[in-house]
């Protein structure tokens, strides 16, 4: 079998250029937004256009996440692997900003109605159980933390796939039971791909009657 | 086929929007931008009613360019974006069921009798948004009596434009097209029931509901169905669009009830659009004292 061409950046390009741009890729949305609240330009309900698109950058950054194990198995780029971290916390990040404009912007810290919208309203239930999941994965993050955890930091971080399920849930919960599932939906189709992938990593060479080559 | 507009006054000779406008910079010189909300400056033309509030009004860009349309799609920035592809002439509008007059009637003869008045209405929007908009036109009552409708006619029903053409939201199936609202006869009689033509003194812009539409401002929005094609008397309580989408959640009346939540939205607060804390939703959208009546004996609990 012919060795696959590595696709590489070299070092220290990769340390000292690409990764600090994406880093600062990672910021625009936020700064996007701030330029819109600055400028007024976030429409009627800058209110509401600032949570949802807090939502929705929390989303992308755990599909990327998530994408970046796949691309590993799927193409020669490995180091894609080592942004993988940073792109964890930056969803938590947008994760955390989105709750605090829910809390503040939203609901101003009425907490009485807050308790009672996580308790009656399924969409804010599951997305604050999404939250909740991202925490221990975020408090875990750390060099110090993966040596200490050992094996069980891998278990633990595959709490990512349910969280990402209910993420997507509490957005497609959000929208109207029929007619707005549709930006929903592209974030359902690419997580049933990314999770897709790992299930028939997982199971082909279980049930394949082929005996796997090791 | 070639419909002349009528020679009598038009929605823009009530008000000319620039003058309008004029005034409005005039007051903001004055530093005086809070004064023309707090007196709801009347429109030289146009009568003054009884019914409408003197809170601030919502701006027109605001009111413009935020809509739920889903005949031109499901973002509130597609109906500003798409409903000029909606032509407003010549319309008319198909009147029907229990009633001594019905027909088929241009635009212009639905219109020619009536003369406008201005009302500042709060609107509410199920999804907890609200506004104040000061609306042109006239009580739907005055138009449905034309008709004469009989002893048999408990309900009115209304149906916007089918055209996926003009409206290209209609080429997905996210509501049942047509949309279709209707309301009790006494609601549909009820003074505070409007038939709008207009807002802030100009013809009504396609994506708030051109050339007419209807506004029932103690309902949630969705009741005040846009760009009316047909209507109809009917005995029986007609179906909605949103009541057949989901009829857990939207159910006929859609009367603004803070203590009847919607399941992804509580109705007890609402976010004036321009401000930022939320405040209290009031009963019946604060036209309880007028309508209460109406409802009288009826639990709104389960007549949501």
């Amino acid at each position: 079998m012919r060795a696959p061409i590595p696709i590489q950046i070299r070092e220290p390009y990769f340390t000292k250029v690409f990764k600090p741009v994406v880093f600062a890729l990672a910021l625009l949305p936020l700064a996007l937004l701030g330029w819109g609240v600055w400028q007024d330009t976030l429409g009627a309900n800058p209110i509401e256009t600032v949570t949802r698109s807090l939502g929705e950058w929390t989303l992308r950054f755990l599909l990327l996440t998530l994408l970046l194990s796949t691309l590993r198995r799927a193409t020669s780029w490995v180091q894609g692997i080592r942004l993988r971290r940073m792109l964890g916390l930056f969803a938590f990040f947008y994760g955390v900003l989105h709750l605090l404009s829910y809390l503040w912007l939203d609901q101003f810290f009425d907490w009485a109605e807050i308790w009672y919208d996580i308790v009656e309203r399924p969409f804010i239930t599951v997305g604050m159980l999404a939250f909740v999941l991202m925490l221990p994965l975020a408090l875990t993050s750390f060099k110090a933390a993966i040596r200490k955890l050992g094996r069980n930091w891998q278990r633990l971080h595959t709490l990512i796939y349910p969280l990402t399920v209910l993420g997507v849930l509490h957005f497609w919960w959000l929208a109207d039971s029929k007619a707005r599932t549709e930006v929903p939906l592209i974030y359902a189709i690419l997580l049933a791909i990314l999770l897709g992938e790992r299930l028939w990593r997982w199971f082909v060479p279980r049930f394949s009657k082929t005996p796997v080559t090791r | 086929m070639l419909i002349k507009r009528p020679f009598d006054l038009t929605d823009n000779d009530v008000t000319d929007y620039a003058l309008y406008q004029r005034r409005r910079d005039f007051l903001k010189t004055l530093g005086g931008i809070a004064l023309i909300g707090a007196s709801g400056f009347p429109l030289s033309a146009t009568a003054k009613s009884a019914f409408s509030t003197d809170e601030a009004q919502t701006p027109f860009d605001d009111i413009t360019t935020y809509n739920n349309f889903y005949e031109f799609g499901t973002d509130k920035s597609d109906p500003a974006r798409y409903a000029s592809m909606m032509k407003t002439s010549p319309w008319s509008v198909t009147v029907g069921g229990e009633c001594a007059k019905p027909g088929k009637f241009a635009l212009e003869d639905i219109l020619k009798p009536h003369s406008k008045e201005e009302r500042i209405y709060r609107l509410r929007c199920v999804e907890g948004w609200s506004m104040v908009i000061p609306w042109l036109g006239f009580p739907l009552a005055d138009l449905l009596k034309r008709f004469e409708p009989t002893s048999k006619a408990k309900y009115v029903s209304f149906e916007t434009l089918f055209d996926p053409e003009q409206m290209p939201g209609q080429k997905r199936n996210v509501l049942d097209w047509p949309y279709a609202e209707g309301l009790r006869m006494d609601e549909a009689m009820h003074p505070l029931s409007f038939i709008a033509t207009g807002l802030y003194g100009k013809d009504l812009l396609n994506q708030n509901g051109a050339p007419l539409r209807l506004v029932v401002p103690w309902k949630y929005g969705f009741k005040s169905i846009k760009s009316i094609v047909k209507i109809s008397f009917v005995e029986e309580q007609p179906d909605t669009s949103w009541g057949r989408s989901a009829p857990g959640e939207y159910g006929f009346y859609s009367n603004v009830n803070p203590e009847v939540d919607h399941p992804r939205w509580s109705q007890r607060k609402e976010r004036r659009i321009g401000e930022f804390r939320k405040r209290e939703t009031l009963m019946f959208n604060g036209y309880a004292e007028q309508v209460a009546s109406l409802y009288s004996g009826m639990d709104l609990r389960k007549n949501y």
